[in-house]
Parts: structure tokens; C-alpha cells; sequence
């Protein structure tokens, strides 16, 4: 047997898996992970900053479940891969109040008991402080329209538009037409 | 998800230098092409994050148009104040597309790039010639309520799902492409293809280039337009069909029309030739009526689909009716 003692006969090594490093700020304080390339932001969340608030629903971006808000914007974090937004602000649901007092649309859905099971809430809440920051929705029918990537299964609908209604004339948005929800043709 | 190496690129060449690997496509915002490999429809070696390309601004290109960067998302043009004033058929059909939270993150040339919705691309356990070429076609003579009416193959009867490219093919924007063989410039009609016997092949984008921007030629019809679309529920559901109307009237004298029909075919749907025998008309209901059955002349119905044909005809007169202001006098079929 002459082999040469550069060359290879076999290389059998466990499959590539390559990890990144990935820093976020989430609810104000910010973490490096270390993290493969197809964890999503909503794994990430609930998987390694037990951060269980944000849900799980569909996990196709059907539901709004997993809604957080990403440098300000409200996206569904199933369909984000955390790798590729290094360096966000993430705000969760657990990150909504300060200290012990709730943010004002936690405490809106506590007052016009918008939910019943719960599971699609912190979602419908993280997406309606989105919604009303980007400051497009003004009456009952704009608010369904710009709520409508948020299933509520139980249809605590009515409900969770007067919330947000409530919050929004706090904030000085008109509040005309706002019973019936009249929607869009 | 299969697993995948990560490239991230932060310059044009460096995204196309990367992409160049086998089966390394392009992450922009990811609302389809994550959904897809969770599916395993798509199963990549490498993904190539372009989102920090510095592609994503609205400006004023050289000819009087408006410039849109790949990169700038649905939310970002829709609520472009420009695009608002000058394109609001464009704002329409986006904020009529998808959800708030979608749109925020989705960009425009990943809209021109998603995949089809049909059910059978989605679902790995049955055939398609678009996700596994040769294989055969499941929506054909299975459940195609969502299906093609025009332009269809035997070997696929697949919809692009996009509302935003309706309304660019009616404005006639065009895409700016970038590459191995430098950059073009292709009108956004030749820009998607029809499946004919390659179904996999969506669009003309060559495997070497990249989309850089989307361009909107200088006249926005701002005064006359509309977009109907016409879906299962009132707010984030897929056109069943849709209807993108640009017009120039005088008085009641069309001067000129532009209509490209969405979810009925493989791409947005014009008809030059319909268009052109419209012009100088007297818009009533008549002529409306005629162009609408003009429009619909190759439409072929499946036993799931074939209902579209006289709703996407009955949705273009929708349209001219909303762009105009002319009420379109009642048929008698419509008396019930």
C-alpha cells in the first residue's frame, strides 16, 4: 500500500450545519444568539427568550397570531427568518406595558372584552398599536380593513374594534360612524 | 424547513455573485419564499438575503415617471404620497392585496416573483408541471374554482396572484433588470410569461439577474380609474378576478383605455387589439358590453372556473362604471 499522505481517501463529516450570529433588541434589551438560518423570529421568540406571548398559529402568515412589531412595524415574525433582521428592535407583547401599568390597548381589550379563548390576542393587540401608528385607519370600517391580517376564531370582532376605536379617539382619531362597523363594498 | 446556508449581500454584484450557486435564490421580504420551503415546495442549498441592497427608493426617474426600487415594500409605495396623487390605481390595487402586516415587509419585486397559489403547486403529494416539471397537472381535472380562463395550457392552468402587477401592467411600467449580461430594461408585459409547455418557468428574468427597480411611465391616469376585485371574503383573500381600468375620456368620448384583468391567467391580462377597437367610441353600456365580451373572446372554462368568464366581464363593466361616473345602463339579465 502506497498512499500519499496529503491525499484524502474518505471525509465522512456530520452535515453543514451553519450557524450566524444574530443581535436583536427585544423589548429593550438587546441579546446576541447564536442561530441557524431557518429559525424563524417567532422560534427565536419562544424558543430561546421564552417569550411565549407571541403564538403560534397557521405559521404561514394567515392568522396574525405571531404578530410583533419589528423596528416599529407590525409583521407576522412566522414568516420572518431571524438571521436577516440582525440588529431589529423587536417588541413583543411582554413588551408592551411599563412596569405594572398595561398599555393602553391591553387595557382597551381587558375593557371592552375583546377575546374570549385569548390564543389570537397579544397578536390583534401587537397588530392594533401597529395599525394605529401607521395612522390610516379612522372609523369602524377602516379599522376591520386594516385589522383583517388578525383571525380571531372565537369572533370577538365587534368587540376588538371598539377597542381599538376606543384607544384611537383617546389618541384624537374621529370616532363618527363608529357603531354597526358598517365594512367596504 | 430543509436546512440552507445563509449568504447576506450588501451590494447589487456581490447578490448576483452569490446567487450564482445552484439553487440560491433571492430573500427580500420572505412572505412567500419562507412559506414555500416550509411547504417544501421550495428547497434551497443557500439563500442570498438581498434586503440591505440599497434598492429600495422611490424617485423621479429622467422621463417624468416615478422609479421604484425592488426592494421598497408594498406599504412603502402604496402609501407613497407621489403614488398616491400621481398612481392611486397602483396604491389601490396593493392596499386591496394581502394584510398591513404582509405588506409591510413583502416587496414589490418579490411580488413580481411570487409563486402561484394554485393548491396543487402548494401541496408536494400531488402532481405539477410547475413545481415538478413533467409531472403532470392536478388542478386540471381536479378541484380549479381558482384556475385560469385565458392563456391556460394543458400542462398548467395556474394564476399569478398579484394585484400590484395588475395594476403595473395597465399603467405600462416596465422593469429595470440587472446581470451577467448587463442591464435591460423589459416592459412589464414581456416580463411574465404564459406556461405553454415550460410552466416552470414563471418570468423572462434570466437565472443570472437580479430586479433593480420598477419604473412608472410619466402619465398615472389620476383622474379615471379603477381597481374591482372581486374574492371569497371582503379583505385578505386572492382576486377570484380582478380588474385594473386606466381611461382618458372626453366628455363621453374614450379617448384612451387601458384594462389588464387579474386571476385569470398566468399573467396580467391585456388585450391590445380590444383596447385599440375601443377607442373613439361612445362609452355606454353597449360598448362596454362589447369590450367586455372582446376581452373574454379566447376564455375557456373548466367545470370549476367557467363562472368567471361572465363575472370577470361583469367586473370590467364594474370598473367603467367606478372610472367614469357613468351609471352603465341595467341589462334586462340583470332584472332578478
Amino acid at each position: 500500500m502506497n498512499t500519499t499522505p496529503t491525499a484524502t481517501a474518505l471525509d465522512v463529516g456530520a452535515p453543514h450545519a451553519q450557524r450566524v450570529a444574530c443581535t436583536l433588541s427585544i423589548n429593550g434589551g438587546t441579546q446576541t444568539f447564536d442561530i441557524e438560518p431557518w429559525t424563524t423570529l417567532l422560534d427565536l421568540l419562544r424558543e430561546r427568550c421564552q417569550l411565549t406571548g407571541t403564538k403560534k398559529g397557521c405559521d404561514h402568515g394567515q392568522c396574525g397570531a405571531c404578530t410583533a412589531l419589528v423596528d416599529g412595524q407590525r409583521i407576522n415574525t412566522c414568516l420572518a427568518l431571524a438571521v436577516s433582521y440582525d440588529g431589529a428592535e423587536i417588541t413583543t407583547i411582554e413588551g408592551l406595558a411599563s412596569g405594572d401599568t398595561l398599555h393602553p390597548m391591553q387595557q382597551a381589550f381587558i375593557d371592552c372584552d375583546a377575546f374570549q379563548c385569548g390564543y389570537c390576542t397579544p397578536g390583534q393587540i401587537c397588530s392594533a398599536v401597529g395599525m394605529l401608528a401607521e395612522g390610516h385607519a379612522h372609523d369602524a370600517a377602516e379599522v376591520r380593513e386594516a385589522m383583517s391580517g388578525n383571525i380571531c376564531r372565537c369572533g370577538a370582532y365587534p368587540n376588538i374594534v371598539q377597542a381599538i376605536l376606543q384607544v384611537s379617539s383617546a389618541n384624537g382619531v374621529d370616532e363618527t360612524a363608529v357603531e354597526n362597523g358598517e365594512t367596504h363594498s | 424547513m430543509n436546512r440552507f446556508s445563509y449568504t447576506r449581500a450588501n451590494d447589487v454584484s456581490a447578490a448576483l455573485e452569490a446567487h450564482r450557486a445552484p439553487s440560491a435564490p433571492f430573500l427580500a421580504g420572505g412572505t412567500n419564499l419562507v412559506d414555500l420551503i416550509k411547504e417544501g415546495v421550495a428547497r434551497p442549498e443557500r439563500l442570498v438575503d438581498i434586503r440591505r441592497l440599497p434598492i429600495a427608493a422611490i424617485q423621479p426617474s429622467a422621463d417624468g415617471g416615478i422609479e421604484i426600487g425592488a426592494l421598497a415594500t408594498n406599504s412603502a409605495v402604496a402609501y407613497d404620497e407621489r403614488i398616491q396623487s400621481r398612481y392611486p390605481l397602483l396604491s389601490k390595487a396593493i392596499l386591496s392585496g394581502a394584510s398591513a402586516q404582509i405588506r409591510n415587509v413583502a416587496t414589490v419585486g418579490g411580488n413580481l416573483l411570487q409563486r402561484t397559489r394554485c393548491h396543487y403547486f402548494y401541496d408536494t403529494a400531488t402532481p405539477c408541471n410547475k413545481r415538478r416539471p413533467g409531472s403532470g397537472c392536478g388542478a386540471m381535472n381536479g378541484v380549479n374554482r381558482i384556475h385560469a380562463i385565458l392563456g391556460a395550457s394543458e400542462h398548467c392552468i395556474a394564476v399569478h396572484p398579484s394585484d400590484m402587477c395588475v395594476a403595473l401592467a395597465a399603467l405600462d411600467a416596465s422593469v429595470r433588470v440587472t446581470g451577467g449580461e448587463g442591464e435591460r430594461v423589459v416592459p412589464f408585459d414581456a416580463f411574465h410569461r404564459l406556461p405553454g409547455d415550460a410552466p416552470h418557468i414563471d418570468t423572462n428574468l434570466r437565472d443570472d439577474e437580479i430586479i433593480v427597480a420598477v419604473t412608472l411611465p410619466a402619465e398615472g391616469f389620476a383622474d379615471r380609474y379603477a381597481y374591482v376585485k372581486v374574492r371569497d371574503r371582503a379583505s385578505f383573500a386572492f382576486a377570484l378576478v380582478s380588474v385594473a381600468l386606466a381611461l382618458k375620456l372626453d366628455g363621453t368620448r374614450i379617448e384612451a383605455v387601458r384594462c389588464a384583468l387579474g386571476g385569470v391567467a398566468h399573467k396580467p391580462w391585456r388585450d391590445r387589439d380590444a383596447e385599440a377597437a375601443l377607442r373613439g367610441k361612445t362609452l355606454d353600456a353597449t360598448t362596454v358590453r362589447d369590450f367586455a365580451s372582446a376581452m373574454m373572446r379566447d376564455a375557456r372554462g373548466l367545470p370549476g372556473n367557467a363562472f368567471k368568464i361572465e363575472l370577470t366581464a361583469r367586473a370590467i363593466e364594474r370598473a367603467f362604471e367606478q372610472a367614469s361616473g357613468i351609471s352603465l345602463a341595467a341589462r334586462e339579465d340583470d332584472a332578478s
